[in-house]
């Protein structure tokens, strides 16, 4: 409900960069976003490994140039219920990534010494080494400080999160809500930050006349405020799929969303296989139940 | 317990060599197996049991997340994630604590409700409603500061601003609320140093909660269960002991509510809460609308329904002091229920005025908690003073005024009467249990 607001918010807060702030968090609504039919939404569907693998790589290619996956290990991506890439790949991938990992200096004269506040080295140095499979997904950046220098005073958040860090605004009349919310709880609607990010990234539009976008500023109608700093990440052509799937901006934008909802979640396919067990064995049990019930009470009347 | 003797007897040497010495069994006994129960109690009745599962599997699940949880504010976010990715079922142990919350949140607003429609908490039970207020009380502490344990950015500003309310205790003595809340806090903001305390307070409160619970059900097996008759038990054919009958009867109601439960658990375990906790708590960044947990929303509601002015009333400096009066009042003012309510007919049954009253009080519950939801401003402010109005004149003016002008419907002599008819009454105890292997004859 209020997380599309306070990200856009936390960012203009935080880079000083859109005029009427209040604005954007304030009343105005952000277009209605549609939603989209996941393979894992829902209370049945599971995460297909072809679209994560998909996913991944768009990741890999595009967005890690910014974004890093920090709650996310390299084993991660070999476990099952994920992309389930070959471990050798993963660890190949793995000793390639271009953000390493600083570690305290042990030994050696490469190491690159830290500096205390005064700008004098205070005694301490780490060196960089390539990731394990055990290591974080990093991005490019050491940290917050470091992105915001690189990125004109933006900071490109971490993605591990963002698809349960981001939701669907509705705002239905109040006779239909309750409707509305027995419906998703009916079909286990989960998928708003999917949707949300899913619009996001194909929502770059030319904007319209009588608005004027700041400088290094993007027109995006899924945003709220509407101008983020975020240039179009991905275009029809950009990533070259090795599976024949069609390169387009849909299907990147899908892929990449549903390997971040995957991110988000690892465990949803775990989690909905014995969710199933468990409603499965509690629907048994209370019929039984009932039936003793029936039983014990039969010649009392009550 | 009192009004009911044991017949428990112990067939075991080890049996009796206790009994002589710790009689543990024979008051379990006497208060869970022979105890007796209406015979006429409908499945509203399984919420007690069903909320002391729900209390056991909190601090069961609550327990092992504190082994694996960080309650420092570094690490308090990242412990969590560790717990969802990395700990072995951590993701079906967080699931199930924090649905569990608001699973337990259900139950005792139906539990509460129950209790409100068939009159629970007249004479001679007000004690045992008074405790079960506490109980909300401090089950809605507990709830509070657990939600700020995963240090997201709605635990990080909901704790801010809830703390906050204390503030306003300086309009009645300059500095007191200021102090108040920096005694909270342990500084001069929410800080780790506020966590690490809530932390402590969290796995505090259940225990406490626990012991009042004990006292709740000490005092229900004094007066007795209630029923939808609301009559007491004159004879002993109107009750039925509680195994297997009730006992039977709640583990149906238990497994039915556990399918909700794991529905929420297992397919929508965010869905009740907020995306916006997904995000690391972060001191310089407000969200725009600081909601609290749904089952906070209409307590919200009252709180926020007093600004500046109030259905047109000025308020002036005052408007945050009697926010905070009004929501703390919300909560209390259900203790005085058994002398607002002068009706002396306990089930809103046989009270056909009342009963449409009761049920405009469920709507206007509902609508302040949408109202709280909802950003606080224009036609919602109005909405939400008028539910206000609605929710503190349901106690103030209903219950004593139509308590005492209703002409109650013809109540039936006896709960036999009204189970069995005419021939209930008539026939007392008799023929009805002929047959029945189990007759329910302990006394």
């Amino acid at each position: 409900m209020i997380n599309r607001h306070t990200f856009a918010l936390a960012a203009a807060v935080a880079a000083g960069l859109v005029p009427g702030v209040t604005m954007a968090a304030g009343s105005s609504h952000g277009p209605e976003i549609e939603r989209q039919t996941w393979i894992f939404g829902g209370v049945g569907g599971t995460f297909d490994k072809a679209q994560l693998q998909r996913g991944f790589q768009v990741y890999k290619e595009v967005c890690s140039a910014c974004h890093g996956l920090k709650r996310l290990s390299f084993r991660n991506l070999v476990q099952p219920g994920g992309p389930e890439f070959p471990e050798d790949a993963v660890k190949a991938l793995a000793g390639e990534w271009p953000n390493q990992i600083p570690e305290m200096n042990d030994a050696g004269d490469t190491a690159i010494a830290t500096k205390g506040k005064d700008g004098k080295p205070n005694g301490f140095s780490y060196v960089m080494r390539a990731p394990k499979l055990s290591d974080p997904i990093l991005g490019p950046y050491a940290n917050d400080r470091a992105a915001r220098a690189a990125q004109n005073g933006a900071l490109p958040p971490d993605l591990t999160l963002i698809a349960k860090a981001r939701s669907l605004e509705r705002d239905p009349k109040w006779f239909v809500h309750p409707f509305l919310m027995l419906g998703d709880i009916v079909r286990g609607y989960q998928e708003g930050g999917a949707d949300y990010t899913h619009a996001l990234l194909t929502g770059y539009v030319e904007a319209p006349a009588d608005v004027k976008v700041n400088d290094g500023m993007y027109y995006n109608t899924a945003y709220p405020g509407r101008q983020l700093a975020m240039p179009p990440p991905l275009a029809d052509g950009a990533v070259t799929y090795q599976d024949g799937t069609e390169p387009k901006l849909e299907n990147y934008s899908k892929d990449v969303t549903a390997f971040l909802s995957w991110a988000a979640d690892p465990t949803l396919n775990q989690r909905k296989r014995i969710g199933w067990q468990v409603i499965l064995y509690l629907l048994v049990t209370t019929a039984l139940l009932y039936l003793g019930k029936q039983r014990i009470w039969a010649k009392i009347k009550h | 317990m009192s009004g009911h003797t044991s017949s428990y007897e112990p067939t075991s040497r080890w049996g009796k060599w206790w009994d002589e010495r710790l009689p543990i069994a024979r008051l379990m006994h006497g208060s869970f197996v022979a105890f007796p129960t209406p015979r006429n109690l409908n499945y509203l009745w399984t919420f007690g049991g069903i909320l002391m599962f729900c209390l056991v599997a909190q601090i069961v699940t609550g327990v092992i997340l504190a082994m694996h949880y960080n309650s420092s504010d570094v690490a308090a976010f990242n412990s969590i994630e560790h717990i969802r990715r990395d700990v072995n079922y951590g993701w079906m142990l967080r699931n199930m604590h924090s649905v569990g919350a608001s699973m337990f949140f259900v139950a005792v607003y139906i539990h509460i409700f129950r209790g409100l429609y068939y009159g629970s908490y007249k004479a001679p039970r007000e004690v045992l409603w008074i405790l079960g207020v506490t109980i909300l009380l401090v089950m809605m502490a507990t709830a509070f500061l657990g939600y700020t344990l995963p240090w997201g950015q709605m635990s990080f500003w909901g704790v801010t601003v809830i703390t906050n309310l204390f503030s306003a205790l300086d309009t009645v003595y300059s500095g007191l609320g200021t102090g108040v809340v920096e005694w909270l806090w342990g500084g001069y903001s929410v800080s780790g140093v506020t966590l690490n305390r809530f932390f402590s307070l969290h796995y505090l409160l259940p225990f406490v909660l626990t012991g009042i619970v004990i006292l709740h059900v000490w005092a229900l097996h004094v007066a007795g269960q209630n029923n939808p008759t609301g009559l007491d038990i004159k004879e002993p054919s109107e009750s039925v002991p509680m195994h297997p009958y009730a006992t039977s009867k709640d583990v149906v109601g238990l497994f039915a509510f556990l399918i909700v439960f794991a529905w929420f658990a297992f397919f929508l375990p965010d869905y009740l809460g907020h995306a916006d906790n997904y995000i690391e708590a972060n001191p310089l960044v407000t969200p725009p609308h600081i909601v609290p947990e749904w089952y906070f929303l209409p307590f919200y509601a009252i709180l926020r329904a007093f600004t500046g002015s109030f259905l047109g009333i000025p308020l002036g400096s005052y408007a945050k002091l009697l926010g905070v009066v009004a929501m703390f009042s919300s909560v209390i003012i259900l203790a005085f229920a058994p002398w607002l309510d002068t009706s002396r007919v306990r089930s809103s049954k046989y009270r056909p005025v009342f009963k449409w009253f009761f049920w405009l009080f469920a709507f206007t519950c509902v609508a302040l908690g949408y109202l709280g939801a909802k950003p606080a401003e224009g036609i919602y402010t109005v909405l939400s003073q008028i539910f206000t109005v609605l929710y503190f004149a349901h106690f103030l003016i209903i219950m004593p005024y139509v308590g005492l002008r209703e002409t109650p419907k013809k109540l039936p002599r006896s709960i036999n009467e009204a189970v069995l008819g005419d021939a209930g009454s008539r026939g007392g105890s008799g023929g009805m249990f002929a047959g029945a292997p189990a007759a329910p004859e302990t006394r």
